[in-house]
């Protein structure tokens, strides 16, 4: 990884980090209100079908919870398991934009429920 | 005035490896690590192998672990460090063994220089003495900044605390860092974003855990951990275009 990349990812990092603080609030927030009446897949897709508002809080959280996890775990194992490179690189790349397609799949599938 | 006997283990060996040997010394008033070490020298084994130039806290050669911590044995008290009288002695950790108490900086001096641990004038980019002085007034956060980090000595004590830099061989460490810190504050300097740009990444101040621990231990109470946040704050705005 070139230096300038590493600045890249450290910001990448802080940024989602930030902006995850506040989603994680919020996701927390919505499932109290959504269980105060039973929790029923019904009420939710109730909240969630033909929401752009709903679906693109989430697809952004998926994103930045697959950047952000894959960034924490890549210096994990460079430290701990010594899996350093452009080809480790490349996998934790992968995994992180996986890991947010399949969040932004699952949002998409509640919008069009 | 002689106050018992100190019981001293000190590593002794080679890169290929050894082990503790044990030494009784007098115990005296106000004696340093360093003074026992030159004793078991002179008065014990002639052969040992160690470190110092300066004995006053400035040279930055006579870093030891004493018993588990990284310390400056010239200026570290005896009384204050001995646990029932015994001291456990070795080298410096995190930098290879050339003998006994005495290790290699090549690599912590090597990564000074690859964190561009030099000044480089602005006005005479090819090392000439500048015409003009530069005025710097000293009530300038640069020029605070830039202070707060100058009187390192060069020890080693932070690198052998630093477990990043036991666990990631190539990391420049909070020496090199705190001292590209005070460049990158240095308002002649010229060389500003070609230092920004090596010292950032994997190898670099990226890497640091802010555990602090070469904060705490530093014996010039330098802060390395707040110059490498220093650094860390500099190029995250600096990918945004802004210069700070
Ligand atoms: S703060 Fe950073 S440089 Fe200092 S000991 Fe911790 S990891 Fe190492
Ligand atoms: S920062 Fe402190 S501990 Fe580290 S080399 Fe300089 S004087 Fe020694
Ligand atoms: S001998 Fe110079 S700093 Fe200890």
């Amino acid at each position: 990884m070139s230096t300038r990349g590493g600045t890249h990812l450290w910001v990448a990092q802080r940024v989602t980090a930030m902006f995850l603080a506040v989603a994680v609030l919020v996701h927390l927030a919505t499932i109290l209100v959504a269980v105060r009446g039973g929790l029923s897949a019904a009420e939710i897709l109730g909240r969630t079908r033909g929401s752009a508002a709903w679906l693109a809080f989430y697809a952004v959280f998926a994103l930045a919870a697959g950047l952000h996890g894959a960034i924490g775990l890549r210096g994990i194992a460079a430290e701990w398991l010594g899996w350093r490179g452009r080809g480790f690189d490349a996998a934790w790349l992968t995994i992180g934009l996986l890991t947010a397609i399949f969040g932004i799949y699952a949002a998409l599938g509640l919008y069009a429920a | 005035m002689e106050q018992g006997t100190l019981r001293v283990s000190v590593w002794r060996g080679d890169a290929a490896g050894g082990a503790p040997q044990f030494y009784e010394v007098p115990a005296r008033a106000n004696q340093t690590v360093l003074d026992v070490v030159t004793h078991i020298q002179r008065e014990i084994d002639p052969s040992l192998a160690y470190r110092f130039a300066c004995r006053v806290g400035m040279c930055g050669s006579c870093a030891m672990e004493v018993n588990g911590r990284a310390r400056w044995t010239c200026r570290t008290h005896v009384k204050k460090v001995a646990q029932d009288g015994t001291l456990e002695l070795r080298p410096l950790a995190n930098l290879p063994v050339i003998r006994d108490l005495a290790t290699d900086m090549a690599p912590f001096f090597d990564k000074w220089a690859r964190a561009r641990g030099t000044f480089q004038p602005k006005d005479a980019p090819d090392g000439a003495v500048p015409a003009e002085f530069h005025i710097v007034p000293p009530a300038t956060p640069k020029r605070q900044a830039a202070d707060a980090g100058i009187e390192c000595i060069g020890c080693g004590v932070c690198y052998a605390s630093c477990d990043i830099v036991a666990w990631n061989p190539e990391y420049l460490g909070p020496a090199a860092l705190n001292r590209a810190w005070t460049l990158v504050n240095d308002v002649r300097d010229g060389a500003r974003q070609e230092r920004l740009a090596v010292v950032a990444g994997d190898a670099g101040c990226h890497a640091c855990h802010s555990t602090q621990s070469c904060t705490e231990r530093c014996p010039k109470g330098i802060d390395p951990s707040g110059a490498i946040a220093g650094l860390k704050r500099t190029l995250f705005w600096n990918v945004f275009g802004v210069s700070r």
